[in-house]
């Protein structure tokens, strides 16, 4: 026998929507792209997502000065382009920016540090939005203070446009390290450690319980390589961000989908090299440790 | 009798389904090993499978890639249940409706991928579903349609005269995400025919 549907209840942007939509990613590869060709290639690679960008994170390092949303009018050929999500990148702080992205039809917002911040002193209030966010973080305390503001997804704050993975791994051995320490404490002991950490406590005390992130863990920043990407899958992220390491390659195609499969096969080493087996050069990259404190994304917005 | 239990694990929301088979087979009074299947040579051990939520592009272009694909065909052949949701439907149908995604034809039925929109218009609801005693906690997320359904194919819930759940027997296959609430009454219809 078929119903009819109860119509009179009928939510939208609710917590379990837009987490919903961050589990939905999971397993999967989210790359940055900057106009619809590139948008084309990294669906067909097998992408479960991409980044609409006016530029990818390593020409932004290169090329300096204020580094803003895209223009609405690219992100909106990118979102006809393709079939898969397209999410967009807002400066922190910056409202109106993120506003815009919403409107546009921009799947999920990412809140980055890649871009100039717009408020020294305030993220923006995600809560009041129907689109869901992503944020990046460097441990904890601050994934859970961004989660507060109303994240459904968190992204370590690995130093972006470098093609060095070693702070991606930085910050999720923090964010793992800290929550395993919060499974082994007391109530009393978790509630001193929010204080100490500025973390809600509420928030505190569901991570220590569930031990784990109570939204999903992606990993970004750096990773430019199959083996890369694998890495920070064995270090537990749910997912990859992948930003210049695509079109920064030699081969973006190979590129791209050799990093898909590598996703897939993490666990298995013989896989892992037939598949990093002839895909061409990665992005030249830079070192992490060969940049000045001051020249780092990943302090922007604590 | 323990029971081995398959989630199609390429990518997408696979523990959540693995809890809600877990819940399911609790309740009905059966113990069950959740498997998570990435590669070939799985399948063929398992009793039951689902096919998550997540990007079907990406999930049907590794499941043809890892040679998956022809073996959850086979499960399928062999009267073995299978439950997809939203993602895991538009894999499961016989048109995808898009060149982007090559489904496998479990079920007599296409669909229309994003049929109801962007995230921001993703929604929750309560729907009836047959066979179901309580208005189902529904989740649709940039959720396909239903278009075109086959003879013997039986219609178990509709949304806005959009028909969002079916069952082709042996596959129970939804538009929305049942494993993102901890009801597992859909789980306990796909595997066990009732709840």
């Amino acid at each position: 026998m078929t119903r009819t549907t109860d119509l009179e209840e009928l939510r939208r942007g609710t917590d379990l929507i837009k987490r919903g939509f961050a589990r939905m990613q999971k397993g999967g590869v989210i790359m940055d792209v900057v106009d619809r060709e590139q948008a084309r290639i990294a669906e067909d690679a097998g992408a479960v997502a991409v980044m609409a960008l006016e530029a990818v994170p390593a020409d932004i390092r290169k090329r300096g000065g204020v580094a803003r949303m895209a223009d609405p009018g690219e992100i909106r050929e990118i979102i006809d382009e393709v079939s898969i999500p397209v999410m967009g990148k807002s400066r922190i702080g910056h409202t109106k920016e993120a506003e815009i992205l919403e409107a546009i039809g921009v799947d999920m917002i990412d809140e980055s540090e890649v871009l100039t911040p717009a408020d020294d002193a305030y993220h923006i209030d995600k809560r009041e939005f129907t689109a869901p966010y992503v944020c990046g973080a460097r441990n904890l305390g601050e994934a859970l203070r961004r989660i507060d503001e109303g994240a459904a997804m968190i992204r370590t704050k690995g130093e972006a446009g470098t093609g060095d993975v070693n702070q991606a791994v930085h910050h999720q051995r923090n964010i793992k390290g800290a929550i395993r320490t919060l499974v082994g404490m007391n109530h009393e002991e978790r509630a001193a450690w929010a204080r100490e950490h500025e973390a809600p406590a509420e928030l505190v005390h569901e991570t220590a319980e569930m031990g784990r992130l109570p939204v999903v863990n992606f990993a970004a920043g750096g990773i430019a390589t199959p083996a890369d990407a694998a890495l920070m899958m064995h270090h537990g992220c749910d997912g990859i961000f992948v930003g210049s390491g695509i079109f920064g390659a030699e081969d973006p195609v190979a590129m791209g989908e050799a990093i898909v499969d590598a996703v897939n096969n993490w666990d298995d080493p013989e896989r892992l090299a037939e598949i990093a087996e002839g895909i061409g050069k990665g992005m030249k990259g830079e070192a992490n440790a060969d940049i000045p404190e001051e020249q780092r994304l990943q302090g922007r917005g604590v | 009798m323990s029971l081995t239990a398959g989630v199609i694990a390429v990518q997408g929301d696979v523990a959540e389904h693995a809890g809600a088979i877990e819940r399911a087979t609790t309740r009905h009074g059966k113990r069950v090993e959740v498997r998570e299947i990435r590669t070939a040579g799985v399948v063929p051990d398992c009793d039951l499978l689902a096919m998550p939520g997540g990007e079907s592009t990406a999930i049907s272009r590794l499941l043809h890639r890892e040679g998956i694909a022809p073996e959850v065909v086979d499960h399928v052949a062999a009267g073995k249940p299978l439950l997809a949701t939203c993602a895991g439907l538009i894999v499961a149908a016989r048109d995808a409706g898009d060149p982007r995604v090559e489904s496998l034809g479990l079920i007599d039925v296409t669909v229309d991928r994003n049929a109801f929109g962007r995230q921001v218009d993703s929604f929750e609801t309560h729907l009836d579903v047959s066979g179901l005693a309580k208005p189902f906690p529904a989740v649709f997320i940039r959720a396909p349609r239903i278009a075109e359904v086959g003879e013997g194919v039986e219609v178990l819930a509709e949304h806005d005269g959009q028909v969002v759940a079916v069952r082709d027997p042996p596959v129970v296959a939804t538009a929305f995400h049942p494993e993102l609430t901890d009801d597992s009454s859909v789980h306990d219809l796909a595997f066990f025919g009732r709840v």
